[in-house]
């Protein structure tokens, strides 16, 4: 398999090479404009001037990279974080919601696995409709929900959360489904030899045996949960948050708002996943799993 | 008692319609007549209460009784569901004057539904038409009654109709507004969901064979693209809203982007499926590297390629959709939705939503129809 030191070299020139990529692109999309603007002022640029004035308008078509690093690093740390420009503010915004969607989600999904993995009849009829779930978008629901709550005075947190709740229970049900049936004949067997009851089969072998999946779906969940939450924050009027960041940013053609918006949304996905992979290892382990 | 094989549903069914007989009034009009007997003031269920109290008795009673199990679920199918049904066609006229009994009978009914969906998974038919009809026929009884209790609950206390309208005003929005959902499919769906997803899958589908044949680019862009999967891509909408204008080309990028990566990490992972020795044996047969992928590696990542289609169906529908959001001529599904909700017409988009899921469940059966026709060699696909 391939080692991480494997891997750095060819991921930091891809990298690399889409960087360069964009700087390109960010001249060629910006050009038109640019020519545009040099001509009402009655200038003509040399090419590498040309080259210059792409890379810094106020409102490029796409910014360049450097653009995007400057205004997230300026928003970030620079400003007071309890000022709304602030995208520390605003991440921790849709963070809030995110997690306790997550959480509700989670726990909602796990109670619906269980239900489904000791009823019969629980089995037979939700779980065919909770797959058939999967295939329709759900996002399209997100701001009825926003606005039907809001009309009977429900707002701020909690719709945004109920959203993020439904878009995270359905991956950690279906993980749980076949995290709590993947125990095989043989162990289940060799509980019922050891007249265990119900409950200590389901503690004792189905508990344990479905940890692994429950991470696994979990990591998606989190995802999908932070979607839920982006997508949720668009139609309230954009008031804080991600989604209302990348609203503003659409209204107003805020370019470089939008980009780094996207960037901090993209940093707060990467470190929930990276959070919830490694609470997964540490129950891995203080479980006693070893590496396989 | 040998002939009597109690069950709690039917056991609490009786129960909670001996309570409502209790109770008495089902409704406030009916309340009001037996307060003052001698005005004529009309109410629901004049001559229908009897009826379904002694049908839900009756059909609790007869399910506890030894008999075959094929009867006992007739027996109770028609039971709760006539009963559910002479429930919600007697209310009309009346939304929102239900007292207690009207929701304990209906309880009584949903416990009789259950009853009757317990016995049916408890079958266990020879005839495999039989098996399928079951495996039909029981979550069909649940979506069933789902709707039921929506249309029940939501009359029967009057839930205001902008916050839940009932599904038969949701049918009826959809009937009666066919040629604006038809436009609004055909310019998200038809236009650029079907564009975005082909484009995006086939240039997904092409970068994992050029990953496959150049291994630097392949350990350099799978964790890439393992992480990009766990990114909120649809936030790219705005940016491709203010590259590509309002039209449907702008919501096929959001689904160009969101649909290619899933198609290049499971197209990936796919051609690294087929085993060491069908390959040394194609190398045997001195097959170069074209004949051995089109004739060995492509069938064997089919499993895989399939599965990213299906993930991409749904994503592909909901990045069109709250593309529109961001800015849309006046027609699409996410701008229908976005409108009518700003208007309060609430029920026009639940009709959108169901159309959306409709269309969901017939694009993801479609893509499930042609992985079965495709990879017919597979166990998952031969066992059954």
């Amino acid at each position: 398999m391939d080692t991480f030191r494997d891997k750095l070299i060819p991921v930091t020139s891809i990298l690399a090479g889409v960087i360069v990529l964009w700087y390109v692109f960010a001249v060629i999309l910006n050009t038109p404009f640019q020519r545009d603007l040099d001509r009402r002022a009655n200038e003509t640029s040399t090419f590498s001037e040309l080259i210059g004035k792409t890379l810094s308008q106020p409102k490029p078509t796409l910014p360049a990279p450097h653009q995007v690093a400057v205004n997230f690093f300026e928003n970030t740390f620079l400003r007071p974080i309890n000022s709304n420009r602030s995208l520390v503010y605003n991440a921790w915004v849709t963070l809030s919601s995110t997690l306790l969607g997550f959480a509700f989600g989670t726990a909602l999904g796990i109670v619906i696995a269980v239900g489904i993995v000791h009823v019969a009849t629980l089995d037979r009829s939700l779980m065919p409709w909770i797959i058939a779930s999967q295939t329709i978008p759900i996002l399209a629901v997100a701001p009825m929900i926003i606005v039907v709550l809001a009309a009977i005075g429900i707002t701020g947190l909690i719709p945004k959360a109920m959203i993020s709740t439904y878009l995270s229970f359905f991956p950690v049900t279906v993980g749980m489904v076949k995290g709590l049936r993947s125990p095989e004949i043989m162990h289940l067997d060799l509980m019922h030899t050891y007249n265990a009851s119900r409950t200590q089969t389901f503690w004792k072998l189905r508990v344990p045996a479905s940890v692994p999946f429950l991470f696994t779906s979990m990591k998606v969940a989190v995802a999908a949960s932070l979607v839920g939450a982006i997508v949720g924050e668009l139609p309230t009027g954009a008031v804080a948050g991600i989604g209302a960041k990348l609203l503003a940013g659409a209204y107003y053609s805020q370019s470089i708002d939008i980009w780094s918006a996207l960037v901090a949304g993209s940093i707060v996905a990467a470190l929930l996943v990276m959070v919830v992979g490694i609470a997964g290892r540490l129950v891995d382990r203080a479980m006693g799993g070893r590496p396989a | 008692m040998n002939w009597l094989k109690p069950s709690w549903q039917a056991v609490i069914a009786i129960v909670l319609c001996l309570i409502a007989v209790a109770l008495g009034a089902m409704s406030k009009p009916e309340a009001a007549a037996l307060a003052d007997p001698t005005a004529s003031i009309d109410y629901p269920y004049l001559g229908t209460k009897g009826l379904m109290l002694g049908l839900a008795v009756v059909a609790a009673l007869i399910s506890m009784v030894r008999i075959p199990s094929v009867a006992e679920a007739v027996v109770l199918f028609i039971g709760a569901h006539l009963v559910a049904w002479l429930l919600i066609s007697g209310i009309t006229g009346f939304e929102g004057t239900a007292l207690a009994p009207y929701f304990l009978l209906l309880t009584a009914a949903w416990l009789l539904g259950w009853r009757c969906v317990a016995v049916l998974s408890g079958l266990r038919p020879p005839a495999s038409w039989a098996r399928t009809t079951l495996r039909l026929i029981i979550p069909a009884i649940f979506g069933a009654w789902i709707l039921i209790i929506w249309e029940a609950v939501t009359r029967g206390a009057g839930i205001p109709f902008i916050l839940l309208p009932p599904p038969s005003a949701i049918g009826a929005r959809i009937a009666s507004s066919l040629p604006v959902l038809g436009a609004d499919v055909r310019q998200t769906i038809f236009k650029a969901v079907l564009f975005g997803y082909v484009v995006g899958s086939g240039a997904g589908f092409i970068t994992a064979i050029l990953a496959d044949r150049v291994p630097f680019l392949r350990r350099g862009l799978l964790p890439i693209g393992n992480m990009v999967s766990a990114l909120p891509i649809i936030g790219v909408a705005p940016i491709m809203v203010m590259w590509f204008g309002f039209d449907w080309q702008s919501k096929a990028a959001v689904v160009i982007i969101m649909t290619f990566f899933p198609m290049l990490v499971n197209t990936v992972a796919g051609l690294a499926a087929s085993g060491h020795m069908e390959r040394d044996l194609m190398r045997t047969y001195a097959s170069g590297y074209w004949p051995t992928l089109i004739k060995l590696r492509l069938p064997a990542a089919a499993p895989f390629i399939f599965n990213a289609l299906k993930i991409n169906s749904t994503l592909a529908l909901i990045g069109a959709i709250v593309a529109e959001f961001f800015g849309t001529p006046v027609v699409g599904m996410g701008f229908r939705i976005s409108t009518e909700v700003g208007r309060m017409n609430i029920d026009m988009v639940w009709a959108e939503i169901a159309v959306a899921a409709l269309a969901g469940s017939v694009f993801y059966g479609v893509v499930a129809l042609v992985e079965r026709a495709v990879t017919f060699w597979h166990p998952s696909v031969r066992g059954g």
